[in-house]
């Protein structure tokens, strides 16, 4: 068995990020879980937030994802985002302008669906926006 | 004999069609090499998301009850074929093809005594369609890519009026038609079925390695709501694949035959200069004679 999980973040434009870590924490739908090499197999669904890339024991890279899904397999580790950004790339303005267009969405929509995109890019914009207030923080 | 004046005409417009398709040559390359690669780092991502699916499905088959994007409603009767083809024409036999296929297809389904409803995505689509099968064409979506290329969100447009349309009863099984993009020279005419969602089928997750499709997976959340989600956004994907391979097809298929034309149009240039010296020179000789000849007779 390996001593690290390959890590691959894919969003539907571009492989964004093939490497080996020693540990990848992934925000799930039901809960973070961090991924180290020899894992249980699992597919699971990932709600917005930062994933965080751990190399000797240090977080060595953050990327914010839009939400998607995870395979979890012993050795590899595959994460199908909608939507990657590095950290540093996040904005805080876009963000602002990204969650008052959702609301206003929100308030216009009229059927299921369009209610549903409108909470879902709420959703994503809130976590963007903690996401910075967090690593703002950090450094 | 042709006139001077007229060879004249004919060459100098001959020469500007040159340079009009030598500048959509260009032009295609360019948007060409974007196209591709777009296409290509995409495959990534929709092989990846076969690949769960797959194993998903699997873990599915023969259980009663599943998804309808999943199993189908257990009907085969209407069938809705999407059709990629390109806005512009220009573009040699890319939009061709496509029909032919198309056409093939309905009727092959209408042999069986089948229903057909066509999604027309792209003008040219349309126009070629329309005269023989003008009351099955549902819509037409034009207009997909815009300067900074194609979107995901396009694509998830198309997708979340399919689904619509798929929950409303109007089709039971779904394929897409559309150029897989191979190189500059060649496009391969695929089809390929996306509801009910079908493994053998999968054309662009050909290479995925066998051994990850038995592996046994937990799931978080449960197995149903995945699939609930995931199953929509796998439509979306897909037909984003689609219509990159289908816009990366269209400009190699541009490139190609902008090339050809070029290059015929600088032999026919050769072809008719060398007319219009011959009939130049001609035309000299015979003035000379007439001196001469008026020269002798005095």
């Amino acid at each position: 068995m390996a001593d690290r999980v390959e890590f691959e973040l894919v969003s539907p434009q571009r492989l964004v990020k093939a490497q080996l870590v020693d540990m990848v924490v992934i925000p799930c739908s039901e809960g973070d879980i961090g991924v180290l090499p020899g894992h249980t197999p699992l597919i699971g669904t990932v709600r917005p937030g930062v994933v965080d890339m751990y190399e000797n024991g240090k977080v060595s890279e953050s990327i914010f994802v839009s939400g998607g899904f995870v395979e979890v397999t012993p050795d590899r580790c595959t994460l199908l985002a909608e939507e990657a950004t590095y950290i540093h790339d996040l904005d805080q303005g876009t963000a602002q302008t990204r969650l008052d267009a959702g609301r206003q969405d929100l308030e216009k929509a009229s059927s299921e669906i369009e209610k549903a995109n409108a909470e879902a890019s709420i959703k994503t914009a809130e976590a963007m926006l903690a996401a910075l207030g967090v690593s703002s923080a950090a450094h | 004999m042709a006139n001077l004046k007229d060879l004249k005409i004919r060459i100098d417009s001959v020469k500007s069609t040159r340079k009009i398709t030598s500048a959509m040559k260009m032009v295609a390359a360019a948007k060409l090499r974007r196209a591709q690669d777009a296409a290509e780092s995409a495959r990534a991502y929709s092989q990846r998301m076969d690949t769960v699916l797959r194993s998903l499905a699997g873990s599915f088959a023969g259980v009663e009850g599943g998804p309808e994007l999943l199993a189908g409603n257990g009907q085969d009767q209407t069938h809705l074929l999407v059709v990629f083809t390109s806005d512009r024409g220009l573009c040699g036999g890319f939009n061709g093809t496509i029909v032919r296929e198309t056409r093939r297809l309905i009727h092959e389904l209408r042999g069986k005594g089948k229903t057909v409803k066509l999604l027309c995505v792209g003008r040219k689509g349309g126009d070629l369609l329309k005269s023989e099968f003008r009351s099955d064409i549902v819509d037409r979506i034009t207009g997909i890519g815009g300067k900074k290329g194609i979107e995901y969100t396009e694509a998830t447009a198309v997708s979340d009026r399919i689904t619509a349309m798929f929950e409303a009863g109007e089709f039971d099984v779904c394929t897409i038609v559309f150029n897989k993009f191979q190189s500059a020279m060649t496009q391969i005419v695929t089809s390929q079925q996306l509801i009910p969602f079908a493994p053998e089928d999968a054309g662009l997750g050909a290479d995925v390695g066998g051994h990850e499709l038995k592996a046994v997976y937990e799931f978080e959340p449960e197995e149903s709501e995945i699939l609930e989600v995931l199953l929509p956004k796998n439509l979306g994907v897909q037909l984003f694949q689609a219509m990159l391979e289908s816009s990366a097809s269209e400009h190699g298929s541009r490139m190609t035959a902008m090339d050809n034309a070029t290059r015929n149009a600088g032999e026919m240039i050769d072809r008719l200069t060398l007319k219009y010296n011959r009939t130049r020179q001609a035309n000299i000789t015979s003035e000379l004679i007439e001196i001469i000849s008026g020269a002798e007779a005095l």
